[in-house]
């Protein structure tokens, strides 16, 4: 997309390497950045994130095949020379072993899946007419009722949670409101149940739902449906033959975004769950806080990675082709 | 157009639903009553507890002070990832760095968090680096994920940009340091400012990553506000809310402003080069 040169101006030209009257130092600077620039921007963020985000995760591996000892690490060594100086590799399995036989940690991965997948579905329900309204809203309010779905995310998502507290619990102002106007004269039991998990879960986790399925939604072709009603479609039809289908990767996009990290949730279900509301990342929090057996507790995190590595495959198999087809299309 | 009353229904309930808990709390954090669902009068007086709560305040500024060097730091980290991503085409362990740029964004935190304090554990064993676990730990571990955020924000503002300017630029001689100062970050400002915020916001907000690589000593403000929250609501807390929604608010209106007035001058000097041109 170069501009043709305007009449009168000078040749297109690269810079040329020596200009006179430079500073050795500057062209020395400038040669280094000509030459290493590139290879720095990519180096710089690329060695942090191994560093930082990639090797945590190999040591989780690691420390759950070890031991748990009284000491500082709280952990056996993998690798250590013996008396005769072999390099003995001693790998654990009772880590693993524990978790399969005692059934609290298999009801916990399964709670916590089921759980997820019900906040999942619960926020695309109330996501995607969201979605969609903002979609077809003229421009003016559109951008507001953006800003509006956006802003929450901007707030504190420990104090979101905690305004649940107050409404949901038995002298609540939920319970509190509906005896008033007469619907119930018993107060409900909701705060330390799963439908508060459920609740706290879409309540935090909406804005998640609704931005990609917003994007999907806004950039549909708007003739396709015209074309639909000009031929005699009707609406709900065209929604569920035209809109549905096409807004498929919105909806994948926004569920995993809602469903990942609702599995390894902590603080929603502790705050607003009960005892039977048993998540997979309380138990990591109390396997660490509480037993403090960090081979244990690292077995449950890989456990649970296992569990979540084809769905974050998925989302980035979808950020990937999004990221295409904007290079594509520029 | 016939106006459709089941979405606009549904709308307004998913609307309501996200604002009317935290206008609640907004309300009765100026009860007069310690307890919080019944309405005895309006006092400023949890205000005034909460300027008072020595404990609260100290993590507060800590909270403040890691947020600012994680912000500045991830949006420099994030600004380079995204233009790894979006300029340098196909480059070796691509693959592998959108991954690591993407699995933060999703990754439950208790995991990042158990996954960091045990790198920081061996890291100690190893090079006697970080010593004991405190304000450092913090800040590295919430820059790493609030880097992935930042990359997200600056890659879409990247694609999106014209980039015959900087071809100008380059034609006319200036050498890629310099168009990058002088005409990339201009232009891109408005996603650095956003980047930075949503970092600052991040951090400010992170208790589950906070609890696991702190020390002792260190206590952020969501994990004394996690831990007073745990024995039940309190009025204190409500007060504490509002002002941190407020402040929000305001930083992303004036963000927002900030934005749409940059992006119309923008879109100006486009309609005047292009009736210039024609």
């Amino acid at each position: 997309m170069t501009a043709e040169p305007a009449p009168g101006a000078a040749p297109v030209s690269r810079p040329p390497e020596i200009l006179p009257g430079m500073a050795p130092w500057r062209m020395w600077l400038d040669a280094q950045i000509r030459h290493n620039g590139r290879r720095l921007v990519i180096l710089v963020p690329y060695v942090w994130l191994l560093l930082f985000f990639v090797l945590p995760f190999a040591i989780v591996l690691k420390i759950s095949f070890a031991e748990f000892r009284v000491g500082v690490p709280p952990y056996t060594a993998l690798i250590d020379f013996t008396q005769d100086a072999y390099l003995r590799l001693t790998l654990a399995l009772s880590n693993y072993k524990y978790m399969l036989d005692d059934e609290m940690y298999v009801i916990a991965y399964l709670n916590s899946l089921r759980i997820a997948g019900i906040s999942t579905v619960l926020a695309l329900l109330i996501g995607y007419p969201m979605a969609y309204g903002i979609a077809r809203a003229p421009k003016g309010p559109r951008t507001i009722l953006l800003f509006l779905v956006i802003l929450p995310f901007w707030t504190s998502f420990l104090i979101r949670v905690y305004a649940w507290m107050g409404i949901l619990k038995g002298n609540g102002l939920l319970n509190t409101f509906l005896i008033w106007t007469g619907v119930i004269d018993q107060p409900l039991t909701i705060m330390g149940t799963e439908w508060a998990v459920f609740i706290g879960i879409v309540y935090s986790y909406l804005p998640f739902m609704v931005l990609p399925l917003y994007a999907t939604l806004e950039k549909l072709d708007p003739s396709l449906l015209e074309a639909a009603h000009d031929l005699g479609c009707r609406p709900w039809k065209a929604f569920l033959t035209i809109t549905l289908p096409l807004s498929v990767p919105g909806i994948i996009a926004g569920s995993m975004l809602v469903f990942i990290p609702s599995v390894g949730e902590f603080v929603i279900p502790e705050l607003l769950g009960g005892a039977d509301t048993f998540m997979i990342g309380r138990v990591l929090w109390n396997e660490f806080f509480l037993n403090r057996d960090w081979p244990v507790a690292s077995a449950v995190a890989v456990a649970m990675l296992l569990m979540l590595v084809v769905p974050i495959m998925i989302f980035q198999n979808i950020q990937a082709k999004q990221a295409e087809a904007a290079e594509e299309r520029s | 157009m016939r106006r459709n009353w089941f979405l606009l229904l549904t709308m307004g309930f998913g609307f309501a639903f996200l604002y009317v808990p935290i206008l609640l709390l907004m309300i009765y954090s100026f009860n007069e009553s310690r307890l919080v669902t019944v309405w005895a009068g309006f006092s400023a007086k949890w205000y005034g507890a909460l300027l008072r709560d020595e404990q609260m305040l100290g993590a507060a500024w800590m909270s403040f002070r890691i947020a600012v060097v994680n912000a500045s730091l991830a949006t420099i980290l994030g600004t380079l990832a995204a233009l790894a991503m979006v300029r340098f085409g196909r480059f070796r362990g691509r693959t592998l760095f959108s991954g690591m740029l993407s699995a933060p964004l999703v990754m439950p935190e208790v995991i990042t968090g158990l996954a960091s304090l045990l790198l920081f554990v061996a890291l100690e064993q190893l090079l006697g680096w970080p010593q004991g676990r405190g304000m450092t730990t913090i800040t590295i571990a919430h820059i790493t994920f609030s880097t992935a955020y930042v990359a997200v924000v600056l890659q879409s503002r990247l694609q999106g940009m014209d980039r015959s300017i900087e071809e100008a630029a380059m034609d006319l001689g200036a050498r890629p340091a310099k168009v990058f100062l002088l005409i990339t970050i201009p232009v891109i400002a408005p996603a650095l400012v956003a980047g930075w915020l949503l970092s600052f916001t991040l951090s400010l907000d992170d208790l589950v990553i906070a609890s696991f690589v702190s020390g002792p000593a260190s206590s952020t403000l969501p994990m004394v506000v996690f831990s007073s929250v745990r024995l039940g609501v309190s009025p204190e807390i409500n007060a504490l809310a509002t002002i941190l929604v407020l402040t929000a608010t305001v930083a992303i209106l004036i963000a927002g402003w900030m934005m749409t007035r940059q992006e119309r001058a923008s879109q100006k000097l486009t309609e005047k080069r292009e009736q210039q041109m024609g």
